[in-house]
């Protein structure tokens, strides 16, 4: 059976009851499945081989969906432990309709469930569905469908018998609930089937909603972004782990570092009262990308900002994770985050490169912030384009002259409608900048969003790169096809989630060494262009 | 069987209206949701051309803010009467659906002629007129009604065959289907053998207007009737889409408006942080007395 043959095999026979099936793996992805990615990828037999899922693994955890995990949930030691598991579930799927539970998603959750028309408008959106090669069980649809009939056959009001016949039936079983969970994050949230639904029904928010019942009822989360991540930043100040006293040692040594580089005396200034500007950093780039934040430090002190960082706990580090699997983690840290900053007494907070921590406290908070902790926030985009406008640098293009292409982060500019400052930049620092396509609002995800891009464990990476990011890999090679031969060539991804996905891929597939593929922010190209600073800042070394 | 179709029609009125305002008040009267925009924002005007928000202006809270109404009818049309983003994102299934839409589209303009042919009867209004608004009618009618059917039924196929949409089309995706096109083709059957010109709907509307009944052929009160149920179970059934559409994209996908110091929004925020949450996990332990504000407020224990 050749492989067409064998996808339509694999559609004809699918079947959503299923998911309830006790009856092993659901579905799995092969090399053959995968869509075929340009030049110089284009050789299929060269795909690296997937990583199997080791046999501790499948003894401890419940791994029933697709052969890769990422939650680790452990096997029920009995029957009745596998009940009261469903138990839960069900009873955090009532909490999920109610006002006091869910007031803020309420709404959006509720039309979504009663009007989806299946007509499957939303799947060719998907990168993840296409990049598989179709596989039906990353439908956009699919989760939710499997959602909408245990919604209709347990939670609402009507009988379960008329349910069943209008809606469909599914039984909820274990089964059904881990493998709803895995489900919830085989999907990067970001909202690219909403955008193409004729009714507007988003099955991306059906996917983080379910990530909630898990999280905030059952306690069931990944612990890249709850104990590692959401957690450690709330006890010790930011999920890298670092207190304030070591990211300040971190940021003189960035600082030290960004002076010889650039001949200028750069000293970040901490927690000055009064300041017109908060920035924070994603922490984890004073580990992974220290140019950065160094960089960040260049222009702002060049042009003559009033800035200050905050060395408040949770206030140094502006990822917020609970964007992405819970609301209580969200507001707790978006509230820290405000209160950092009304000390300080700030007259707005910027966002530096990172595109969850903008949508988080710029736009979600905007409805849970009130009074004095309402303070303006404004992305860092529009006030590095308003500085390099503004004409207080002067730039020498000639310094970026290698092929430059953007990445969008959905968070920035499909879910915030942040598009075009970052281009301004671009088009007047660097000549040989071209599109990817689609991009600006119909951009694709690179792959890691929601999280994925710090999710490494078992053979997960695998899917991450060869199926979640596979679309944003095939843009990147195509937005470079004309220049094969430049040495150097540039992915600008504004963004630390985007910005270690793009990371992670580049190097699985060999691309630095074969194409001279480099990623890196939008600041690193900014400084690299200032004429007042020594030449060279970006370095062709991989990071 | 013509009082009761006389009276199924005015019951069939009072169910689509009371369940449409119920529903609408319903969705209107939740809390308000977070903000979950989806770009372009048509009102962001010009910007909304390369998708913008207001957010990528420096200070954007300090400059005033300005709605764009008519860039916003620029895109809600094309929505509304051509389905644009089925048309975009899946042509195959456009080519059923927008007729089956379009036609029933056209079918409610029948039933509006209609309605202003019996008004002219009533008010006596000049004898050409009202034969060239039935000449009209009959045209808008059957066209719609033979627009609608053949949609329906490519859309029956499509649902019956596709291979994409089979495993998640259910029983009342059937129904619905076949519900709509036998109510519309027995009212065409009832048009070609019993009322050419529509004269005796028209008749009827105007019992209806008059609280008489009118005497009308079996086959054009059993086509009313079955209408009339038609017409009361739409809006129970996830086919209200055809309103709720409103809140999707107006109130979720296109709603950006900021939460100001002391505004509208920043009191229904402080109504809403006071609700009492229950979620069971450990890093929560939201027991039904603590507020969301108490939450976000509470530190993490170490």
């Amino acid at each position: 059976m050749n492989p067409v043959e064998a996808k339509a095999k694999t559609k004809k026979a699918f079947r959503l009851e299923d998911i309830s099936q006790d009856n092993g793996q659901w579905s799995h992805v092969e090399n053959s499945d995968l869509m075929p990615l340009p030049a110089p990828l284009d050789n299929p037999a060269e795909e690296p081989a997937w990583k199997p899922l080791s046999d501790q693994a499948r003894e401890r955890y419940e791994c029933n969906l697709d052969g890769t995990l990422i939650l680790n949930i452990p096997k029920p030691k009995s029957k009745e432990e596998e009940q009261e598991l469903v138990r839960k579930f069900l009873t955090g799927l009532h909490k999920l309709f109610t006002e006091e539970n869910n007031w803020g998603f309420l709404r959006p959750l509720m039309l979504s469930m009663d009007h989806c028309a299946n007509c499957q408008t939303c799947s060719e959106a998907c990168h993840i569905y296409e990049a598989s090669g179709h596989n039906p069980i990353y439908r956009p649809t699919c989760r939710s469908e499997v959602l909408r009939r245990l919604y209709h056959k347990y939670i609402k009001p009507g009988g379960r018998f008329l349910a069943t016949l209008r809606h469909g039936d599914i039984d909820l079983t274990w089964p059904t609930v881990v493998r709803l969970a895995e489900l919830s994050y085989r999907c990067n949230l970001f909202r690219r089937c909403a955008q193409t639904c004729p009714i507007g029904v988003d099955n991306g928010l059906i996917a983080r909603e379910l990530r909630k019942v898990f999280s905030q009822e059952l306690g069931i989360h990944t612990k890249e972004l709850h104990d590692n991540g959401s957690m450690l930043q709330l006890k010790v100040g930011s999920s890298t782990g670092m207190n304030a006293l070591v990211l300040k040692d971190n940021v003189d040594f960035i600082d030290e570092d960004m002076s010889d580089k650039t001949g200028m005396t750069i000293k970040t200034p901490w927690d000055k009262e009064g300041a017109d500007v908060l920035l924070i950093h994603n922490a984890g780039e004073m580990m992974a990308w220290p140019e950065n934040p160094g960089a960040f430090a260049v222009i702002l002190e060049a042009a003559g900002v009033s800035w200050t960082m905050s060395s408040e706990a949770v206030a140094y580090d502006s990822i917020n994770y609970g964007l992405f699997y819970d609301d209580a983690m969200l507001a707790k840290v978006v509230v820290r985050h405000a209160m950092a900053a009304k000390k300080l007494g700030v007259k707005k907070i910027v966002l530096g490169e990172c595109g969850h921590a903008h949508k988080a406290l710029t736009v979600i908070a905007d409805r849970l912030l009130t009074g004095d902790l309402n303070i303006p926030r404004e992305s860092s985009m529009t006030l590095l384009r308003d500085i390099v406008m503004s004409g207080r640098l002067r730039f020498d293009p000639s310094r970026n002259d290698f092929p430059v292409t953007l990445h969008d982060p959905c968070n920035l500019v499909r879910l915030m409608g942040v598009v075009e400052p970052q281009r301004e930049v671009l088009r007047k620092l660097c000549p040989l900048f071209r599109e990817m396509t689609p991009h600006g609002v119909e951009n694709y995800c690179c792959g890691g969003g929601s999280g994925f891009a710090i999710h490494s464990g078992h053979n997960f990476s695998d899917w991450r790169f060869k199926v979640s990011g596979r679309k944003k890999l095939a843009q990147i090679l195509n937005a470079f096809q004309d220049c094969p031969d430049a040495p150097h060539k540039y992915v600008c991804a504004p963004c630390s989630n985007c910005k270690g996905q793009i990371r992670d891929m580049l190097q699985y597939y060999h691309l630095f060494e074969r194409w001279g593929i480099l990623y890196g922010g939008l600041v690193e190209l900014i400084v690299n262009a200032m004429a007042d600073v020594k030449p060279g800042f970006i370095e062709w070394e991989w990071r | 069987m013509d009082v009761i179709a006389h009276w199924a029609a005015y019951a069939a009125i009072v169910v689509f209206v009371t369940a449409v305002g119920y529903r609408f008040y319903k969705i209107h009267s939740l809390p308000i949701h977070f903000r979950w925009e989806l770009y372009p924002v048509p009102t962001e005007g010009k910007r909304a051309e390369h998708g913008g928000s207001r957010l990528e202006e420096g200070d954007w809270w300090t400059k005033p803010r300005h709605a764009d109404h008519v860039m916003e009818m620029r895109y809600m049309l094309p929505e509304m009467v051509l389905i644009k983003a089925l048309w975009e994102h899946n042509r195959k299934l456009w080519w059923k659906s927008f007729p089956f839409h379009f036609g029933l589209y056209i079918v409610a303009g029948f039933v509006g002629l209609l309605g202003l042919g019996a008004v002219g009867r009533l008010a006596n209004a000049p004898q050409g007129a009202l034969v060239n608004l039935a000449a009209l009618t009959t045209v808008v009618g059957v066209g719609g009604m033979v627009l609608a059917i053949l949609g329906g039924l490519g859309l029956l196929y499509a649902r019956l065959t596709d291979e994409d949409m089979k495993p998640y089309t259910n029983f009342s995706h059937y129904f619905n289907l076949i519900f709509i096109v036998a109510a519309l083709a027995l009212t065409l059957a009832a048009w070609w053998t019993a009322d050419r010109d529509f004269s005796r709907y028209r008749a009827f509307i105007v019992g209806l207007l008059t609280g008489k009944p009118a005497a009308l052929s079996s086959l054009v009160s059993g086509s009313i009737v079955v209408n009339c149920l038609l017409l009361a179970y739409i809006p129970l059934t996830h086919m209200s889409h055809f309103f709720v559409k409103w809140f999707t994209w107006h109130r979720i996908r296109w709603d950006d408006e900021p939460n100001v110091r002391g505004g509208r929004i920043e009191k229904m925020i402080e109504k809403a942080l006071q609700y009492r949450p229950t979620w069971a996990a450990d890093h929560i332990q939201a027991d039904g007395k603590k507020t969301w504000v108490d939450i976000a407020v509470e530190d993490i224990k170490r």
